[in-house]
């Protein structure tokens, strides 16, 4: 049994590789902040203008969101990373994981936000039109304050799961709690950092989970 | 032309979905002040031209005039138009994330620009005007039926519209919640509103109306004052619809 506490809880190795893993953590506190960010305000965006039904317009976001939704995750990371200098374009690791994983978050929100919107009855329309708004403040004032609360069951589950995906960051060479710990974990032979990465992971996602659960029981009743 | 008699004139106005000719010309004049009845059997296009005169539904071919605007023109500001047009839903369509004061206040913020204050103070007149003073914190899940068809009255009256349109306001309600809502629309008459009033509430149709209108088949077929619509039709098909309702 010794062997196995030391193996997975070496105290003197924790506390060497702590400092780093704990920069670890705040990166992917960060990376997680910015992929939330502008993939719920992209979703969001996408499908407002997606409500005013310009033709040309649409097809491109259902192009947007269907690519997106179809490449595995870490195909757009490697991508974003590794691809894009290629063109002329060389953005940081913490860059191309905020992109890559930000535009997959935007699609699924935009499906959602979008499912929402058509979920609204008709009679919504109507009343707010009738009583002389213009569509957009009809989409803003009467829709929209709607379906994002419809949106947010269907939202929360795969926010957590596209957010988890910063870990993935650490193929490119994102200093995030994975990387460190990887690093870590190969300097000492030991697995310690490893279950202390883990516990970072659970710091930041338990939150996150209590959260989300706190905002479909606050918001998430069906008209 | 001496239009300027009438709130309301409607010439010839058509309306297909696709293939089904659903308005077949329909003519109308309707003076300030009048209230009209519309009745008719299921299908035959009554809801479909009350949403026309308001353009919640694009006529096929027509003219319509409000007041004197000429509605279906090209370049008219449709939202401007619809101000003036109050329109009540036998679903009542309130917004369920508005408290009643947030839904007769939205459009007088959005719309006409008002204060939040002033906005306010006008909501509140209203819902008092409706009888319903005391809920205006109250969401529409709170409210009875009767109650969220008299904020959706009030949300309409806010924005003082010239002409008001009823498509079968009590439908949807309970039978001890109808009384409630038919007086306000006889309050909204004895104040001189101009009304057309789709409902098979044929006692309000008596009392209220000043001239029933007989639909079928996207037509009008029959026109004239309640005491001769109900007594005496000319139509057979009028005399049948009427039979059929008045048993029920
Ligand atoms: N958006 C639409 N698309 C296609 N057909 C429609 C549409 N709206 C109405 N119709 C058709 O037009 C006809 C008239 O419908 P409308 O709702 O105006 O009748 P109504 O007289 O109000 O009937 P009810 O008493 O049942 O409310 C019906 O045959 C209906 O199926
Ligand atoms: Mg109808």
């Amino acid at each position: 049994m010794r062997g196995l506490g030391d193996t997975f809880f070496n105290l003197q190795v924790i506390e060497k590789y702590l400092p780093a893993l704990l920069s670890g953590f705040r990166v992917t506190l960060a990376l997680a902040g910015a992929v939330v960010t502008l993939g719920i305000l992209l979703g969001l965006t996408l499908a407002m203008v997606r409500a005013f039904r310009f033709r040309v317009v649409n097809w491109l976001i259902v192009a947007f969101v269907d690519l997106f939704r179809t490449l595995p995750q870490l195909v757009v990371l490697v991508f974003a990373y590794f691809g894009l200098p290629y063109a002329g374009i060389t953005i940081s690791g913490f860059t191309a994981a905020t992109l890559g994983l930000g535009l997959v978050l935007a699609a699924f929100a935009e499906e959602a936000f979008w499912a929402a919107i058509t979920a609204i009855p008709r009679g919504q329309w109507e009343a707010a039109r009738s009583t002389g708004l213009s569509f957009a403040q009809a989409l803003g004032s009467v829709v929209m304050p709607q379906a994002v609360r419809i949106a947010i069951p269907l939202l929360t589950n795969r926010t957590i799961a596209i957010t988890k995906g910063t870990a993935l960051a650490s193929v490119i060479a994102v200093p995030e709690i994975l990387d460190k710990a990887q690093s870590a974990m190969s300097l000492s032979s030991n697995a310690s950092p490893l279950i202390i990465g883990a516990g970072l992971y659970l710091a930041i996602f338990a939150p996150f989970v209590v959260f989300s659960r706190w905002l479909e029981r606050r918001f998430g009743w069906i008209i | 032309m001496a239009n300027d008699c009438f709130l309301l004139e409607i010439d010839d106005l058509h309306k297909s979905f696709g293939d089904l000719e659903v308005l077949k010309g329909i003519n109308l004049r309707v003076r300030p002040g009048e209230v009209i009845i519309l009745i008719g059997p299921s299908g035959s296009g009554k809801s479909t031209f009350l949403r026309c005169i308001n353009r919640l539904e694009e006529p096929t071919r027509g003219r319509i005039r409000v007041d004197g605007t000429e509605i279906m023109a090209r370049g008219v500001d449709l939202n401007r138009v619809r101000k003036d047009i109050g329109i009540v839903f036998q679903a009542f369509n309130l917004y369920p994330h508005l408290t009643a004061l947030g839904n007769v206040t939205l459009a007088l913020r959005k719309v006409l620009r008002m204060s939040r204050q002033d906005a306010e103070a006008c909501g509140r007149r209203m819902l008092e005007h409706v009888g319903l003073a005391e809920k205006a914190d109250a969401y529409p899940s709170e409210l009875s039926g009767g109650q969220q068809q008299r904020v959706a009255i009030a949300r309409a009256l806010a924005l003082e519209p010239k002409l008001m349109l009823f498509d079968e306001p009590t439908s949807a309600l309970d039978p001890e919640l109808v009384g409630s809502v038919l007086k306000v629309m006889r309050d909204l008459r004895d104040e001189g509103m101009t009304m057309v009033v789709v409902t098979h509430e044929m006692s309000f149709a008596r009392d209220a109306g000043d001239r029933v209108l007989f639909m079928d088949g996207g037509e009008i077929v029959e026109e004239g004052p309640p005491s001769t619509i109900f007594r005496n039709p000319a139509h057979q098909r009028t005399r049948e619809f009427l039979q059929r309702v008045l048993h029920v």
